[in-house]
C-alpha cells in the first residue's frame, strides 16, 4: 500500500498549499480595499478646478482662497517687489529650480528666475500654494505684518523666509513655495487647475 | 512557566472546583494578584499602577465624551464646547481627559527614567522593555490624533505639521501623506479617520499592557538591586519577596492617592495650565497661529526633530552621501524617530553585566545627565527654531544620541561596578535592620 501512501501525502500536500495559496490571495484581496479606502474620495478628486475673480485684488495686495483644501495666495506686485525679485542671482538660491507646475520641467531643470515663477509676462501676478515646503504651514506675509528678511513670506513655525517671488532664501524649508497650475480666463476671472472639456 | 516559586491557587469548594475544570480563570487572576514581588521595591515602581488608572480614567472619560462630539469640520469645534457649557458635568470630564494625558506622560517618562536607571530593560526582560516601546509609540499617535479633534488652531496646524513629516519620505512621501489624510491637506476625511483611530488603539494599548505584564510575570519584576529573586526553594523565595497583594496594592494606590489629589488640583483650579489658548479658536486653514508649539509632552522629541537644518555638517554630509535623496526635512524626521529607535535598543546597546545603576559609579553621572538632557530638549522644544536655541537643541541632541550609542557600549567595558548585594534579602535587611524576623540579622549587609 506504499502507492497508496504517497498519494495520500500529496493530496495533503495539494490540500496546504491550494489552502495556504487561496489564503494568500484573499488576504491580499481583502486588505487592498481596506488600505484603498483611505485615498482621496471621489468628490475630493473631483474638486480639480476653481475660478477666482481678481478684477478687484490692486497692486501691493495679495487675497487668499482655498483650494482642494490648501491656501492659495494670489499677490498683484508692486514695481519695486518684481524689481527686487528679478535682480536676486539665481545662483545664490537654496532652490535653484522654478516649482512651477505650469511650465515644463518647473520641478527639474527649468531655473527659479523670476520670470519662470510669475503668471504673467510683466510678472505683476504671483500665485502661489500657500503651504511652507518645510512642514506644511501657511506662511506670513504683508497682510499679517511679517514678510521676513526678503520682503515676501515668512513662516511662523520654524523661521522660513521667502522672497517676493516666493523662493526660500533662508531656514529650514527645502524648496521654493509651490506654484499650482493657473491661468488667466479673460481680464477678470484665474482659473486654478484643469477644466475638463 | 519558568517564574518564582509560589503557592498556586486551589479550588476548594465544588463550585471552584466545577469552574476550574473548565475555565481556570480565578486562579489566572489569583496567580497574577498574588505574584511575589521583590520586597525591596521603592517608590519608583509604582508608575506601573497610575498608567493603569490613566489608561482606563482615559477610556472611561473618552467613551462619555464621544456620546456628544462629532467628527466633522463644521461641528467638531462647537461641539466640543457643548460639551465644556451644556453637557451636565461636560466641563469636568473633558478637563480630565485633557489634563489625563498629561498625567499619563508624566508616568510614562517616570517609568521609562526608572527602567533605563534600574536596568530593567537588561535580559532576560527585554521584551517587556519592546512591548513597552510600542505602548509608548501607541500612546503618542493617539495623544496626537485626540489633540486633532477639538479641530482648533493648534490641532489643525499641528496635524498639518505631523502628517508633513511623512511628506519628506523621498519619492514615496507626498504619496503617504495623501493616503493618510485622504485628501491632499488636513480636512474632513483626516478629521474622521482620526477619530475613528483614537477611539481604537487605547483598546491595543489595553491589550499590549496585558502582554507587558504577562512578560514581567514571567521573567519576575526587577529591583533597585537588580539582583534576581533566588528561585531555587519557595522558601528562599519567599525571603526575597511578598505577595503582589495585599503589600504592593496598597502601597501603590496610596502613591496613586498623592498623585491624584496633585492632578486633581491642576484639573480644578488651572484646567487649561499645559494647554495652548490657540487652540480655543476653530481651526483655519488660512491663518496659521503664530507660534506652533506640540503639546509638553513632545516637545523633547520635537526639539530633536528641528534640531538638524540644512547647515549642519552631518546633514550635509548624508545628503552629499545619499545624492541628495536625505534631504534636512528628511534626516530630522529619522532623527526623531531615531531617538526613540535608539532607546528601544537599549538592551542591546548596554554591554555591563551590572544591572541596576545603584552599583555603577559612572553610569550613575551619564544617566543623571540624560535625565538633565531630556529637561534641556523639552524646554528647548518650546522655544522659537532660531538663533542660540538652534545650537542648545543640536547638542543635546547630539548627548541623546551619544548617551545610548555611546556611552552605554563603552561604560560595560571601562566602569568597575561596585560590589553588589548577595541577595535581595541581604540588601532588604541592610536597610532595614529592625524588621528583619529571620534571625538572621548576622548575614553580611550589603556594602
Amino acid at each position: 500500500m506504499s502507492h497508496a501512501d504517497d498519494s495520500h501525502a500529496t493530496r495533503r500536500d495539494f490540500i496546504y498549499y491550494a489552502t495556504a495559496g487561496a489564503g494568500a490571495v484573499v488576504t491580499v484581496a481583502a486588505v487592498r480595499p481596506l488600505v484603498n479606502q483611505m485615498n482621496p474620495t471621489a468628490d475630493v478628486v473631483a474638486q480639480a478646478s476653481m475660478r477666482v475673480a481678481i478684477d478687484a485684488v490692486d497692486p501691493g495686495t495679495q487675497i487668499k482662497v482655498l483650494w482642494q483644501g490648501k491656501p492659495i495666495f494670489i499677490r498683484r506686485r508692486t514695481e519695486e517687489e518684481i524689481e527686487g525679485a528679478r535682480s536676486v542671482d539665481v545662483a545664490d538660491l537654496p532652490d535653484p529650480f522654478s516649482r512651477n507646475e505650469n511650465i515644463p520641467d518647473g520641478w527639474a531643470s527649468a531655473p527659479a528666475t523670476d520670470d519662470n515663477r510669475s503668471l504673467d509676462e510683466t510678472g505683476e501676478w504671483l500665485v502661489m500654494t500657500g503651504i511652507c515646503t518645510h512642514l506644511g504651514c501657511v506662511p506670513l506675509g504683508k497682510e499679517e505684518g511679517n514678510a521676513g528678511e526678503f520682503d515676501g513670506w515668512f513662516c511662523p513655525c520654524h523661521g522660513s523666509h521667502y522672497d517676493s517671488a516666493g523662493r526660500i532664501r533662508k531656514g529650514p524649508a527645502p524648496e521654493n513655495l509651490h506654484i499650482p497650475l493657473a491661468r488667466f480666463v479673460g481680464e477678470a476671472e484665474l482659473l486654478l487647475g484643469t477644466e475638463e472639456s | 512557566m519558568s517564574g518564582i516559586p509560589h503557592d498556586h491557587y486551589e479550588p476548594n469548594s465544588k463550585t471552584e472546583k466545577w469552574l476550574h475544570s473548565r475555565l481556570p480563570i480565578v486562579g489566572l487572576l489569583y496567580d497574577t494578584l498574588m505574584i511575589p514581588t521583590p520586597k525591596n521595591l521603592n517608590w519608583m515602581w509604582i508608575w506601573g499602577i497610575v498608567l493603569v488608572f490613566c489608561l482606563v480614567m482615559q477610556i472611561v472619560t473618552g467613551i462619555v465624551l464621544v456620546m456628544h462630539y462629532t467628527p466633522h469640520v463644521d461641528m467638531a469645534f462647537a461641539s466640543v464646547e457643548h460639551i465644556m457649557r451644556n453637557v451636565n458635568g461636560g466641563d469636568i470630564i473633558r478637563y480630565l481627559h485633557m489634563n489625563g494625558a498629561s498625567l499619563f506622560f508624566v508616568a510614562v517618562y517616570a517609568h521609562i527614567f526608572r527602567g533605563l536607571y534600574y536596568g530593567s530593560y537588561k535580559a532576560p526582560r527585554e521584551v517587556t522593555w519592546i512591548i513597552g516601546m510600542l505602548i509608548y509609540l501607541l500612546m503618542m499617535a493617539t495623544a496626537f490624533m485626540g489633540y486633532v479633534l477639538p479641530w482648533g488652531q493648534m490641532s489643525f496646524h499641528g496635524t498639518a505639521v505631523i502628517t508633513g513629516l511623512f511628506g519628506t519620505i523621498p519619492f514615496i512621501g507626498e504619496g503617504i501623506q495623501t493616503w493618510l489624510l485622504g485628501a491632499s491637506s488636513v480636512g474632513q476625511p483626516a478629521l474622521n479617520r482620526f477619530f475613528s483611530l483614537h477611539y481604537l488603539l487605547p483598546f491595543i494599548i489595553l491589550g499590549l499592557v496585558i502582554v507587558h505584564v504577562w512578560a514581567f510575570h514571567t521573567t519576575g519584576n526587577n529591583n533597585p538591586t537588580g539582583v534576581e529573586v533566588r528561585r531555587t526553594s519557595k522558601a528562599e523565595a519567599e525571603k526575597d519577596t511578598l505577595p503582589f497583594w495585599p503589600y504592593f496594592v496598597i502601597k501603590d494606590l496610596f502613591a496613586l492617592v498623592v498623585i491624584l489629589a496633585v492632578f486633581f488640583a491642576l484639573v480644578g483650579f488651572h484646567p487649561n495650565y499645559l494647554g495652548h489658548p490657540d487652540n480655543y479658536i476653530e481651526g483655519n486653514p488660512l491663518v496659521t497661529p503664530a507660534f506652533i508649539v506640540p503639546e509638553w509632552y513632545f516637545l523633547p522629541f520635537y526639539a530633536v526633530l528641528r534640531a538638524f537644518t540644512a547647515d549642519v555638517g552631518i546633514v550635509q554630509l548624508v545628503n552629499f552621501l545619499s545624492g541628495g535623496i536625505i534631504t534636512a526635512d528628511f534626516f530630522g524626521v529619522l532623527a526623531m524617530f531615531g531617538s526613540i529607535a535608539v532607546m528601544a535598543l537599549a538592551p542591546w546597546l548596554d554591554t555591563s553585566s551590572v544591572r541596576s545603576g545603584r552599583y555603577r559609579p559612572m553610569f550613575k553621572w551619564w544617566f543623571w545627565l540624560l535625565v538633565i538632557d531630556f529637561f534641556v530638549l523639552m524646554w528647548v522644544g518650546s522655544q522659537p527654531a532660531e538663533g542660540i536655541y538652534g545650537t542648545i537643541s543640536l547638542i543635546a541632541t547630539t548627548y541623546w544620541f551619544a548617551y545610548f550609542l555611546v556611552i552605554l557600549p563603552l561604560l560595560g567595558v571601562i566602569e568597575k561596578p561596585l560590589p553588589q548585594p548577595e541577595t535581595i534579602e541581604d540588601d532588604f535587611n541592610a536597610h532595614y535592620p529592625n524588621t528583619d524576623k529571620s534571625g538572621e540579622a548576622a548575614a553580611t549587609p550589603a556594602e
